[in-house]
């Protein structure tokens, strides 16, 4: 750096803010959710069966706001659409609209297949206002064949074969987005989709056992020990995957050492040295590894494997969160100019403060509440474990 | 002004000033001072055109709005605003014939006056914080260490910028920044909306009215000229005054310059200023590496200026 310190004058503002750290925090729960649903659906890993419809119902509640804080982000949301309807072809961002409606139509179709048949049987049953709804849901059908069983099966199967690649490409996509802005050395690597698309899936999976965990907990039923010790290996070893890809693409540019990382290392070193090292490496990588790794110990008591998954679990949110902080905003807290750094307003409130965030990520839990009080979530024979 | 001392000793080497480009250094892009001619219009032609068919074919069978001719729509639209905005009446319509501009930058006679930078502001009624163009100095020093720091708009005379002891200074001189106009520039490329758009001479313009403020633009400027304007919360960046050059005006900051050390105009006319210094002297572009193909041009600068 010469010891000299020089910003360019329109670098001072920092363009994307936390609610761009909660977008591809959001797709990656929506994308990690529908993997474990698809692993039932499509691979017949009925060990997950407690949570395939967990699993879904979440995937579609995340999805259904993951425009939220992009809409916040905006300068003019009213014109968001201008997005579908003039989309630039030569745009990575242009193609948001296209990918994010048919993933949501996806999800919404493959919700309903799965819930069909307790819609109809509700539709039957139920009285007043939300009779009306689930009639209004099952579409005028008020009895469920075998032949039409058999076909929401092949549907549902159909769709989620369907929708893994599709997730993968929502999240991968957004991944891209940063790896392809060659004017930043930070986000500017190849692997940043596959980064991005392995921490989905770690972050998906972390949601899904606290979720599981804690909704268990609230309606006083023992949670599934095998399910969450399946869970929990898939978590270690998409984490492992994960956290390898972070490091690759980190020695890989200390390695090479580019023109710029003398930058990107003191922005390793002193600006993300907290939630960087500390967070996203520490104690939101090298943690959780050891614990689930005491966790899925074939021997080990479900009474412990479980408090130490969850644990895990926490611990993992924790880290995806700091990883697509450290991306996001560490991106930007270099100048171009390379000579100098700046500094992340984070305000508690407006529109893109900190209040604002946490209600972003609480509208898809209420959702997820409200769509437990509608829809069974839990398979029947599960209450007999209470 | 403390800096009367060796401001412009950093001669460009390898190429032979005062020779053509061809008789400097033979083929284009043999040496790292002599830069390739800016892509020829036969291939930005192919591919505004080959983008247009394809974008109208979509937009006809899926769309509602229609993008065919929206360059130029856009660009009158914007000539429009921009004149409006600075209070100039009349819009101008954009002309018959196409024209390449280019702008060239002469650091060996920058004397950072900041006159340019009020001028710009004054223009543009860019808002405070932001910049469209500004002036860096680079202050070398006998041991090694390089300043770089802000000319302040007023210039340094009054200014709270301390004195820099010339017997210290090993070389030092001052580096105009604006748009570089890039050829292929990736702000335009990002853009999801249409919003960013090129002139039909060349120049990158913002459409206010589909720009969404997404600010992907900003992010993807390797140059860091673009910003969102607080005020209209649309992405904003220097047009080279492009209401002005309908106009066959100069940019504002070209003709505040009192030491013309800003050159602007048209790069397809050989008689007219520009290409002839281009052509006498070697001049090179800001981060070559990116493939951007900047349509700005400086004389007189080395790598530690990006």
């Amino acid at each position: 750096m010469d010891g000299s310190s020089f910003v360019f004058p329109n670098d001072s503002h920092v363009a994307w803010s936390i609610m761009i750290v909660l977008y591809p925090y959001i797709t990656g729960l929506v994308a990690g959710a529908f993997i474990v649903s698809s692993l039932y659906h499509v691979f017949h890993q009925e060990v997950l069966r407690p949570v395939a419809r967990l699993a879904l119902v979440k995937a579609l509640c995340f999805c259904a706001f993951a425009t939220v804080p992009l809409l916040l982000h905006l300068h003019h949301p009213e014109r968001a659409f201008n997005i579908m309807i003039t989309p630039s072809a030569t745009s990575a961002m242009s193609g948001f609209g296209i990918i994010y409606s048919l993933y949501m139509l996806l999800l919404v179709v493959e919700v309903w297949l799965v819930f069909r048949a307790d819609i109809v049987a509700r539709a039957r049953s139920a009285r007043g206002p939300s009779g009306l709804l689930y009639r209004i849901l099952s579409f005028g059908d008020r009895e469920i064949t075998k032949e039409s069983q058999a076909a929401d099966a092949w549907l549902i199967r159909a769709l989620s074969i369907v929708g893994i690649p599709a997730a993968c490409v929502l999240h991968g996509y957004v991944g891209f987005l940063f790896g392809a802005v060659k004017a930043n050395p930070w986000w500017s690597t190849a692997l940043m989709p596959v980064i991005f698309l392995a921490s989905a899936v770690v972050s998906g999976i972390a949601a899904l056992i606290v979720l599981y965990l804690f909704m268990s907990w609230r309606r006083n039923v023992t949670p599934d020990a095998a399910c969450v010790r399946s869970l929990s290996r898939y978590l270690w070893s998409s984490l492992i995957i994960a956290v390898s890809l972070e490091m690759l693409e980190l020695v890989h540019m200390a390695y090479e050492a580019g023109a710029e990382w003398h930058v990107l290392s003191t922005l390793l070193t002193e600006r993300l040295a907290v939630s960087y090292g500390v967070v996203q490496v520490l104690i939101g990588s090298l943690c959780p590894f050891v614990l689930l790794l005491l966790a899925i110990h074939p021997r080990r008591n479900p009474k412990m494997m479980m408090p130490l998954s969850g644990l895990a679990s926490v611990l993992i949110l924790v880290q995806v969160f700091a990883m697509r902080w450290n991306v996001v905003v560490g991106g930007q807290l270099f100048s171009k100019s390379f000579r100098g750094f700046v500094e992340f307003p984070l305000s508690i409130g407006g529109r893109e403060g900190l209040i604002a965030a946490a209600v972003v990520l609480t509208l898809p839990l209420i959702a997820l509440w409200v769509a437990g009080r509608l829809l069974p979530l839990w398979s029947a024979d599960e209450s007999c474990r209470t | 002004m403390n800096f009367g001392l060796n401001i412009l000793n950093n001669s460009a080497g390898g190429c032979g000033s005062g020779n053509s480009a061809s008789d400097g250094c033979g083929d284009h892009g043999a040496c790292g001072g002599c830069r390739e001619a800016p892509p020829e219009r036969s291939r930005r032609d192919f591919l505004k055109r080959a983008t247009t068919i394809a974008f109208g074919s979509f937009s006809l069978t899926l769309l509602p709005v229609s993008s065919g001719g929206a360059a130029e729509q856009q660009a009158s639209a914007l000539a429009c605003g921009a004149s409006s905005a600075t209070g100039v009446s009349g819009a101008a319509a954009v002309k018959e014939k196409e024209v390449l501009y280019g702008f060239l930058v002469d650091t060996e006679k920058c004397v950072g006056a900041g006159k340019c930078l009020t001028a710009c502001r004054v223009e543009n009624n860019v808002p405070e914080g932001y910049s469209r163009t500004w002036v860096e100095r680079f202050v070398h020093f006998k041991d090694g260490r390089v300043q770089v720091d802000l000319v302040p708009e007023t210039g340094y005379a009054g200014s709270d910028i301390p004195a820099i002891n010339p017997d210290l200074v090993e070389r030092a001189y001052f580096a105009p920044k604006l748009c570089n106009q890039c050829v292929d520039a990736p702000c335009n490329q990002v853009c999801p909306v249409h919003a960013a758009f090129t002139s039909p001479e060349g120049i990158e313009l913002v459409d206010p009215d589909r720009c969404i403020g997404c600010a992907y633009c900003v992010q993807a400027c390797p140059y860091g000229v673009r910003f969102i304007n607080p005020d209209t919360g649309i992405a904003d960046k220097c047009t080279w005054c492009y209401h002005r050059i309908q106009r066959d005006e100069q940019p504002a900051c070209v003709e505040a310059c009192p030491v013309g050390a800003r050159v602007f105009g048209r790069l397809d006319d050989p008689e007219s200023e520009i290409s002839k210094r281009i052509a006498k002297i070697p001049t090179s572009v800001l981060k070559e590496h990116l493939g951007t193909h900047p349509k700005l041009r400086y004389i007189g600068i080395t790598g530690e200026v990006n």
